[in-house]
Parts: C-alpha cells; structure tokens; sequence
C-alpha cells in the first residue's frame, strides 16, 4: 500500500496511503445522515403482511425486499412454520413481526431491522448481526446470536449451549437459563442471563462480560469474577426494562465475568516491526 | 498548489525513512519511544511484557466501558430515534481510540482506524470522548463518500444490494 496516492474523492482527507493501516482521516465537512447511502427510505407506519405457508426462504426473503423497496415499514409474516434462514441479510431500518417460530439461521446477517419472533428459533439465530434488535418472545436453540457483531439479542426464554460463541459485539439477553459453553471464545460484547448457567462458562474468552442472576454450574478456562461498576448497574436496568424482561434477582444482585487475561498470547512483533529491524 | 503538496509528501517520506533507521526496542536506554511506526509514551507501558516487546498488549482504552447515557448527544438521539431503537444499540461498542499516537475511531466497515483530524478539540473524559466517536462514525458511515459506497458500485451482485441512488 505504500506510496500508493488516494485518486477519487472519499468521505476521507487526500491522504498518501502508507505506513501501518490505510491512514484515513474524518473530514471535517461531512454531511449528517442517519441512515446509510443507497438504503430505501421506509415509513414504520406502513404495514403490510405476507403469508409464508407455500413459501420458500429465498421467495419470502425476496419478498420482504420488495414490499421494503415501496416504503413499508414494518411488515407482518404469518405461518412462517419453523422454515430455516428466514429474514436474512436486510440491511436496511424495518420493522419484522414473524407470527411464528423460525428454523435454523433465522436473521442472520442483519444489519439495522428491529425483528420480533412470536415463538421459538433453532440454531444460529442472529448470526453474525452487525446491528439492530431482535426479540424472541419463547426459547432459543444453540449458538443463539454466534459471531454477533453489534445490536441487542433478546430471549424470553431459555438458550441453548454455546449462546453467544465468537461474538464481537452487541448485547445478547437472556430471560431463562443458559446452556453450556455461553460466551464461549467471546472477543467483545455483553451477555446478560437472568436465570442459571451451565458448565464452562465463558470459555476461553478473550474479552468482553457475562452477566449472571442465577448459579453457574462452572466457568470455563480464563473466566474469572468482576466487580460491577454504577455504570453497569443502571445500563443493566436500563437494558432489562427495554427488552421486556422481568428478572427475579434484581440488578444489584448480578454477578460480572470477565476474561483473566492470561490465555492473552502474542507474537513479540508484528510483522511491520520486524520488517523495521531488518530494514 | 500541488507543488506544495509534493514537497509534503517528499518531506514525510524523508521522516518515515528516519524512523525506521532508529527504530529500537527501548530495552536499554528506556526509550520506548517508536516502535513499528507508533510513537508510545514511557508511561503508556506498563507491563513487564509489555516492556520485554517494546509495544502495547490488547487494547488502549476499556472496550468493555458502558455508555453514560447522560452524556448522550442530540444528534445521537436524533439517530436513535430514526433507526426506532431504545439506545445506542451497536454504538454501545464504539470508542475513541488510538491509531499510533493519534486519537482514531476503529470503522468497522472500512476495517480500519480512523483518525480524528488534530484540529479537532477533543473532550477530557473517556465517556465524552466515545460520544464524540460515536457522532463522528455514524456521519462518515452514512456518507455517500465513505469507501464502501465505491466498492458497492464496482462489485455489488444483485439487484437486491444495489444502491437505491
């Protein structure tokens, strides 16, 4: 990248392109927009309905982009029948309703529409959300919310094991209890769990906070206690009440899980360094 | 004009040639002073591993602080309210944070850090400071010049990810 000049016109200053990342700089100029460029504009009060029962994934998908493109804002999907990769990949504000319990992958991808599920999802729901909301009103399967990236993950219920494996980010709520290895290889982000959580959790975690109401059968490698801040205390408030969630163990009562750092391992210079004392 | 321009950039060059000539660990004079392009302040190391590679572990700032809401600017709940969310949602893992020795939000749509121009006064709490991280991410992701709206003309399969321009 070295040496490389900037041509066209970005939302960056000129800037020579060189060094350790790309050297971008905010400009100071920049327009306020509050959705992003190129995304359909939609009014939440306009709703509209579709009937899942003889479709397929990809035919509904396509469909709520369509009736997303002539502005509607929130729209309603009935007998979704536990069909798996429902709703995937809307990138765009939007308000979905599934009457229904979803399949496997349900939302995943998402990054932006608020989603509430009137019934249960399988695997992987929300995988990979960069932002958003989504609200199950029952249970969740395993890996709920795997690889979140951003955006708050709701479960009245219970979830299944490895809730919250990988992810980067975001909030994931649990009303219930949690399955085994919850927070497994966390990098970053929140999991709260009102109820009790089962063997190894927060495993091999790097980073990031698990919050429990109830008993956790056992922690994983690296996770350790906490102490929680005020900060925390009323975020934590804050976030139960949006989400509908009526916790037995009130707020002050939680526990904090952290990682313990030690399982931190890094090579002693990055590439970029050595090349500097080579060269 | 771009006279001027090319003299800068020859003089940057000339100076990034010169540090990596005295690139050092710090180890015996206690320098620690540029380490692979990033200029580290002796107190910003702290641990002796830290001291041993000459550069930092992790991250520079608390990843896992909360929001203080109270901090909350208007044009951030201007954007809560458009997107019909209840808080910061995914702003909530947004930071002010550092590329090198310069104060930069880390976009994670352009995979990369960005920096806040030095003109820029900057406020002198940590939450202030995400705040302001928050705003300004938010305007240059939505703008019409940010990287991804290039990338998304040039490669974009489908109909369905296609600009609505």
């Amino acid at each position: 990248m070295a040496g490389i000049a900037k041509k066209q016109n970005t939302a960056f200053s000129d800037e020579n392109l060189s060094g350790r990342t790309q050297q971008l700089y905010f400009n100071p100029t920049e327009e306020e927009n509050y959705t992003y460029y190129g995304n359909v504009e939609v009014d939440f009060n306009k709703r509209t309905s579709i009937d899942c029962t003889d479709l397929e994934a990809r035919t509904l998908n396509q469909k709520i982009r369509d009736v997303m493109k002539k502005g509607y804002g929130t729209v309603v999907i009935k007998n979704p029948g536990a069909k798996h990769s429902l709703g995937v990949g809307i990138l765009n504000k939007l308000n979905v309703i599934f009457e229904g319990s979803l399949g496997y992958f349900g939302v995943g991808c998402i990054d932006g529409p608020t989603v509430r599920i009137k019934g249960r999802v399988g695997w992987s729901c929300a995988e990979n959300m960069m932002a958003g909301k989504v609200l199950v009103e029952n249970n969740a399967g395993s890996c709920f919310g795997a690889a979140l990236r951003g955006g708050d993950l709701i479960v009245k219920g219970n979830a299944g094991a490895r809730t919250g494996i990988d992810m980067k980010g975001g909030t994931i709520l649990i009303g219930g209890n949690a399955g085994a290895f919850t927070g497994f290889m966390m990098q970053r982000g929140r999991i709260i769990v009102c109820g009790d959580v089962s063997a190894n959790m927060g495993d091999s975690m790097y980073d990031g906070m698990i919050f429990v109401g109830g008993e956790v059968k056992s922690l994983g490698s690296d996770c350790v206690e906490g102490e929680m801040n005020e900060y925390e205390i009323r975020w934590l408030e804050q976030k139960l009440n949006n989400a509908e969630i009526n916790s037995k163990t009130p707020v002050s009562k939680f526990k904090k899980y952290v990682s313990g750092k030690k399982l931190w391992n890094y090579d002693n210079l990055e590439p970029s360094e050595r090349k500097g004392i080579l060269g | 004009m771009a006279k001027a321009k090319k003299t800068t950039k020859t003089k940057k060059a000339t100076k990034t040639k010169k540090v990596s000539k005295s690139f050092s660990l710090g180890v015996k004079g206690g320098g620690y002073k540029t380490v692979g392009g990033a200029k580290l302040k002796d107190k910003d190391i702290k641990s002796e591993r830290e001291k041993s590679i000459g550069q930092h572990i992790g991250y520079r700032y608390d990843v896992n602080l909360i929001p203080d809401y109270k901090k909350l600017t208007p044009f951030l709940k201007t954007y809560i309210e458009t997107m019909g969310w209840d808080d910061l949602n995914w702003l909530e893992d947004v930071h002010m944070g550092y590329e090198g020795d310069k104060p930069a939000v880390f976009d994670r749509n352009a995979n990369g850090w960005i920096t806040v121009p030095t003109k820029m006064k900057l406020p002198n709490g940590q939450q202030e400071r995400d705040m302001l991280a928050r705003e300004l991410l938010i305007k240059f992701q939505m703008s019409s010049n940010h990287p991804l709206v290039a990338l998304k003309k040039t490669y974009v399969k489908g109909d369905n990810f296609k600009l609505n321009e």
